[in-house]
């Protein structure tokens, strides 16, 4: 008696999990990015008319895309941790047409916030947790675990493409510079 | 078959116990619930809190007939119809804020009410764990809450606060963007904290509620010595009429009365503030609508949260959020940490006195931290408050393991 009733109480776990699990998937899935959000991530910028040294803020799938067209001498007015190296050496820049450019994505690597540029000191401060990064995106400072994001980039002419992998990024990416 | 009395009328009083045990219940639940006589009005704040949830559910029902749930006319839904248009509208949103505000106020008395009486070990463990589970659930609510009119800081709030789930260096980026349902905080994002502000939290909270005073029935309060007797004796001396003797007290109407009392005043100090003082829950930075491309200078979070997000402000990355999460599970080891079967206020308790006002100067301290920019001598006293805190508690099990019997105490 007691075994059928085992056998009956293990059918009807295994035929409820069954269910649970099939609307654990639906649930999940529900919650996803959906197709649209997902397919509207392209963003054109025209680099030819930028000034040296001034911040640019575009947008690229909802985030703030900061661009400075770096200026030959940029080293950070103060640096914390001794790192004191021109900005302009840096290899994470990005060269289109001849000049050379920071293009990342604006968020703090720490929790997101966007950092603010101080163009005379050449430096970047996070206003949510003191964060800071030299004019290419590398940490000066901590709290941010590593430096600003640089998007996936196609360079076409003096245009960068957002959102499309293009030969000069597959070379940052084998460089190691972007993850 | 149960004795249905046939000729008791419809809905009388005979009708409805043989029905519903309505007067058993009552003595279960109210009239023979006993309470100790030797508390204060700290014993209020589960009455006043009950309350409060009770005019945010109430105050909610009536926001919830003209918000609407969408990026674009959110803001304006709260600002300019609930605010300006809908006849008392203002009452509402100004009751909601401020109760959400005042509640939190609220559960820490009562938490440190606990902590100071030791009201969370020795058959009392349930209710410290299952309370700890509203605290998570309140902050679960306040947060969603705080998502909906779709400001500045709401956007921001929502973007630094789910950029927590990358957990630091293990990048879970696609777990932030799943959480979100977009690479920012958008449409998905509000909809879904919409739909946990009003219905899923508020079920969570109110089941939670109600686990809550279960847990409490069989161990009883705890009174302000410490001191266990005998509910059972205790109650037959005041049923017996010996009402001076007996060292408890019937929950209805006795212990209520004494309730409602401090409701009394509560509501008096409660409606001051939604009159008069309500901007001090209205953040100014919200009266700007969010915007993806432009940070506001300095983010923080509601009063409430500021103890814990100082923890996780001085650390690095990894650190922050080790620290940040040992921070918010601690507080339900309590029980566990507290070595001591000593259950006494604290200021009998040698180092546990000590150890108790450290850990609510140094939370005063982180909240004050939290709030103001994070430069100079501010970092230097956050990061030695935070490091106070996780010593604190770190030092808990030691300190009590040592503590001597309080007298009375076997």
């Amino acid at each position: 008696m007691s075994d059928r009733r085992d056998f009956f109480g293990k059918m009807l776990g295994a035929y409820a999990g069954l269910g649970a699990l099939g609307a654990l998937y639906a649930a999940k899935r529900t919650w996803d990015p959906l197709p649209s959000v997902k397919a509207g991530g392209f963003t054109t910028l025209d680099l030819s008319n930028m000034q040296e040294n001034k911040l640019y803020v575009e947008k690229w799938r909802g985030k703030p895309i900061l661009i400075i067209k770096v200026a030959k001498n940029s080293k950070p007015a103060t640096a914390p941790n001794g790192n004191d190296k021109n900005a302009y050496d840096d290899k994470r820049l990005i060269t289109v047409g001849g000049h050379k450019y920071m293009i990342v994505v604006g968020l703090c690597t720490h929790l997101g916030c966007i950092p603010d540029y101080f163009p005379e000191k050449n430096k970047f401060i996070c206003p949510c947790h003191g964060g800071q990064f030299n004019a290419a995106g590398e940490v000066l400072k901590a709290p941010p675990p590593s430096p600003l994001v640089i998007p996936p980039f196609k360079i076409t002419g003096t245009k960068v493409v957002l959102g499309e992998v293009g030969s000069e990024y597959k070379k940052l990416k084998e460089a190691g510079v972007v993850a | 078959m149960a004795h249905f009395d046939l000729n008791a009328r419809p809905f009388s009083h005979q009708w409805l116990n043989d029905r519903l045990a309505v007067d058993t219940l009552k003595r279960v639940l109210s009239t023979e619930y006993w309470i100790p006589k030797n508390i204060n009005f700290l014993w209020a704040m589960g009455m006043v809190l009950a309350a409060t949830f009770g005019v945010l559910l109430i105050s909610g029902i009536f926001l919830l007939m003209y918000y609407i749930p969408d990026t674009k006319l959110a803001f304006d839904s709260v600002n300019h119809t609930i605010m300006g248009e809908v006849g008392y509208g203002w009452l509402w949103r100004h009751m909601h804020g401020v109760a959400a505000s005042v509640v939190f106020l609220i559960i820490y008395i009562h938490m440190f009410t606990g902590i100071y009486y030791g009201s969370y070990k020795r058959g009392r463990e349930l209710i410290w764990l299952s309370g700890m589970l509203l605290f998570v659930s309140f902050s679960a609510e306040a947060f969603s809450g705080y998502m909906l009119p779709w400001g500045q800081m709401s956007y921001w709030a929502g973007m630094v606060i789910t950029n927590l789930f990358s957990l630091g260096s293990l990048d879970l980026n696609g777990l932030v963007e799943w959480i979100r349902g977009d690479y920012v905080p958008g449409q998905a994002f509000l909809g879904r904290f919409f739909m946990l502000h009003v219905l899923l939290m508020p079920l969570i909270i109110m089941a939670l509620i109600v686990l809550h005073f279960g847990t409490l029935r069989l161990p009883h309060v705890n009174n302000k010595d410490g001191e266990e007797f005998d509910f059972e004796a205790e109650a037959e001396k005041w049923k017996a009429g010996k009402r001076k003797e007996s060292k408890v007290i019937p929950f209805n109407p006795v212990f209520l009365s004494k309730d409602t009392f401090v409701l009394g005043i509560y509501f008096i100090f409660y409606f001051y503030l939604v009159f008069y003082h309500f901007e001090f829950a209205m953040d100014p930075v919200n009266f700007d609508p969010a915007n993806g491309l432009k940070t506001p200078p300095h983010i923080y979070p509601e009063w409430y949260f500021l103890w814990s997000y100082e923890i996780l402000r001085p650390f690095s990355k990894n650190a922050g959020l080790i620290a940040f999460g040992f921070a918010q599970v601690i507080f339900f080891l309590l029980p566990f940490l507290d070595r001591s079967p000593n259950v006494a206020p604290a200021n009998r308790r040698g180092l546990f006195s000590i150890w108790f006002w450290l850990l609510l100067i140094d939370m005063i301290v982180l909240s004050v931290m939290g709030k103001v920019p994070p430069m100079g001598i501010y970092t230097t006293i956050g990061t030695v408050a935070a490091w106070t805190f996780i010593i604190l508690w770190i030092a808990l099990p030691f300190i009590t393991k040592a503590e001597k019997t309080v007298r009375g105490h076997k």
